[in-house]
């Protein structure tokens, strides 16, 4: 068994209350930061943990803290981005569903150590239900005094708002966010100035993901040192995964960053293996917007090592024969499975979040859902496969914001390895009507290279 | 006429209040939610009026984003509205079969209305609901790990419903 920090009492009978979230030990990280630490020494904490944004950047959290311009007189923000919208990502809902108050015990002692009285959570509209959950939680720490004016005595006052988007990917993005909690439109900002010089209403602001913020909890509770001795490399402490797709065991499993993907993908204590028997065809390891990697590739790297759940080594190879972390978002494709209509289903994604500002991704997210569909319903030519890789490279790196990026990825890591696939559908326009490709040879061993 | 009761309107002070002095601008995304719950499910353009009056801004402010966002209806729907999701994970677990299955069995295609007004049919991408697929969302639920059986049943329980 893994180590376990944020899941790990999250199965505890009437854990969503705030009586029984304390009585197994809750709120002791606000005890101790405001009573013992300085806000300083909170995000030194959790600079030494090593901890990285949790919401698919990665980018180390304490850092991100660090650049918080601190203006005399101008109010600071926090802004908890609960937005989760990536397609095969659903762990922050689990974790606000099911343990509502490590949230909520997380943001307090993270607006501490930045210095943020309003603190907002920022939760995609369709999770309508779990903004009740979070408003009772926010009630219950109100009453007892764990938010509200001096808290603890320590002179510091937090209030935290719950903000309820509408339906947009987009807000994923921080600027989009911080737009659309401004009341407008979800259109990212061009960077510079970033959110922690200009954020909300043009005030310095950090926007984090939910599960960085629940992991600050046990980052204070045991010191940042502790945290970073779990995991392997710069991949500290644990990470939330939800899988899905065609495995036995769908669902969201917190995973210390020592185990392969092959023991995650097959073990039963997180997906169990493949459903009904079948035989792995392909992976996108990291949420919708990295890189699909055919089997043989997933579970081994190029060089023929093991690969593992880690950010860097489910990027080894780079975007050539590797992947990401990204949101932990795991999504799995038997055999069955088609990885042309998949990529169709992605770029139709892409294209109806496109927020319309950037010609590059709103055309050209346009144009892949269109040839995709031709080649996916047989109406495709051989060199629709070319156009398609043009138009990707065509958006990646032009646009004011990663979506572009995020809509270019999948589409240009179908074609990267799974070529053939696309080429069959183009020479048989009618059997791919009626059956799908298959396994072909994805799952076959690579070679590997020899070194000297 | 467009008016919230008072205490909805009490609820709208409630929300004005999580933001600082002059930036009540924020309130807008769910003052349209709170109005799209109290108005029949839509928001008409004597709606978003009002909304924009309520909260003391130019009605184009309030028009540019009801139309941005996609839980906001601009149109009429039925009392229940069935949003689908269709995306990757969902597709691998039979979406399109469920989509499928819902447009037969009420007769009509995606985007449209049963003549009785009880159901609209509506596709949607990724609800975060992945794991458990496929899914809908069903008002402020989701309905997940859908079947046809699953389906036959969440209708009967909303034409039930419906008959009370």
């Amino acid at each position: 068994m893994g180590r376990k920090l944020l899941l790990n009492k999250a199965h505890v009978e009437g854990i969503l209350t705030y009586e029984v979230y304390r009585r197994e030990g809750g709120y002791r990280s606000v005890e101790k930061a405001l009573k013992t630490m300085s806000p300083d020494q909170v995000t030194e904490e959790v600079k030494k943990s090593g901890l990285r944004g949790r919401g698919g950047a990665g980018f180390p959290a304490g850092m991100k803290w660090s650049f918080l311009a601190k203006p005399e007189g101008v109010p600071r923000y926090l802004v908890c981005n609960a937005d989760e919208s990536e397609p095969g990502t659903f762990k922050d809902r689990y974790l606000m569903e099911f343990i509502p108050h490590l949230l909520i015990e997380g943001l307090i002692v993270s607006s501490y150590a930045l210095g943020s009285n309003r603190t907002y959570i920022y939760i995609r509209g369709e999770y309508a239900w779990i903004v009740d959950i979070l408003e009772q939680a926010i009630a219950e720490a109100n009453q007892n005094g764990w938010l509200g004016k001096n808290i603890l005595g320590s002179g510091f006052d937090c209030q935290v708002y719950v903000q309820r988007g509408a339906g947009a990917y987009i807000c994923g993005e921080e600027t989009a966010l911080l737009e659309s909690l401004e009341g407008k439109r979800g259109n990212p900002r061009i960077k510079p100035p970033f959110p922690a010089v200009k954020g909300l209403w043009d005030c310095p602001t950090v926007v984090n993901n939910v599960e960085t913020l629940a992991a600050v909890v046990p980052i204070i509770n045991d010191g940042g040192e502790e945290y970073a001795k779990i995991g392997i490399g710069k991949s500290t402490g644990t990470k939330l995964i939800s899988a899905c797709g065609n495995i036995n065991k769908p669902g969201v499993y917190e995973i210390d960053m020592t185990i392969s993907v092959e023991e995650f993908l097959y073990s039963d204590e997180y997906c169990g293996g493949i459903a009904n028997g079948k035989r792995l065809k392909a992976c996108i390891p990291g949420g919708s917007s990295v890189p699909i990697l055919p089997a043989n590739l997933l579970l081994k790297t190029a060089k023929g090592e093991t690969r593992m759940m880690t950010y860097e080594s489910l990027a080894d190879g780079g975007f050539a024969t590797g992947s990401m972390m990204g949101s932990g978002g795991f999504i799995v494709l038997d055999e069955d499975q088609c990885v042309v209509r998949n990529t169709l289903t992605l770029a139709r994604f892409y294209r109806h979040e496109s927020c319309g500002q950037c010609s590059p991704c709103r055309e050209g997210t346009g144009w892949m859902e269109k040839i995709l569909k031709n080649i996916e319903y047989g109406k495709g030519k051989k060199s629709d496969i070319d156009l398609l890789w043009d138009i990707q490279r065509k958006i990646e790196g032009n646009t004011i914001c990663p979506l572009g990026d995020a809509a270019a990825w999948p589409v240009a890591a179908a074609i990267r390895h799974f070529r053939d696939e696309f080429e069959w559908h183009v020479d048989n326009p009618v059997e791919s009507q009626h059956r799908n490709f298959g396994l072909a040879h994805y799952a076959d061993p690579l070679p590997v290279p020899v070194t000297a | 006429m467009t008016k919230f009761s008072d205490d909805k309107l009490k609820k709208v002070q409630e929300i004005m209040a999580r933001y600082p002095d002059g930036k009540q601008k924020s309130a807008l995304l769910p003052v349209l939610h709170l109005a799209q719950e109290e108005f029949g499910g839509w928001l008409s353009a004597e709606t978003m009026d009002y909304v924009a009056g309520l909260l003391n801004l130019e009605p184009i402010e309030v028009y540019e984003v009801a139309t941005f966002y996609s839980m906001y209806n601009l149109k009429p729907v039925g009392r229940y509205l069935f949003e689908v999701c269709q995306t990757g994970p969902c597709m691998l677990k039979g979406s399109d079969d469920i989509i499928e299955y819902i447009k037969e069995k009420l007769g009509i295609a995606v985007g449209e209305t049963t003549p009785d007004g009880l159901f609209t049919l509506k596709t949607v991408e990724c609800l975060g609901a992945c794991g458990y697929a496929p899914m809908m969302q069903l008002g402020k639920n989701f309905r997940e790990h859908l079947t046809r059986e699953k389906v036959d049943s969440i209708i009967e329980e909303l034409r039930a419903r419906a008959g009370n």
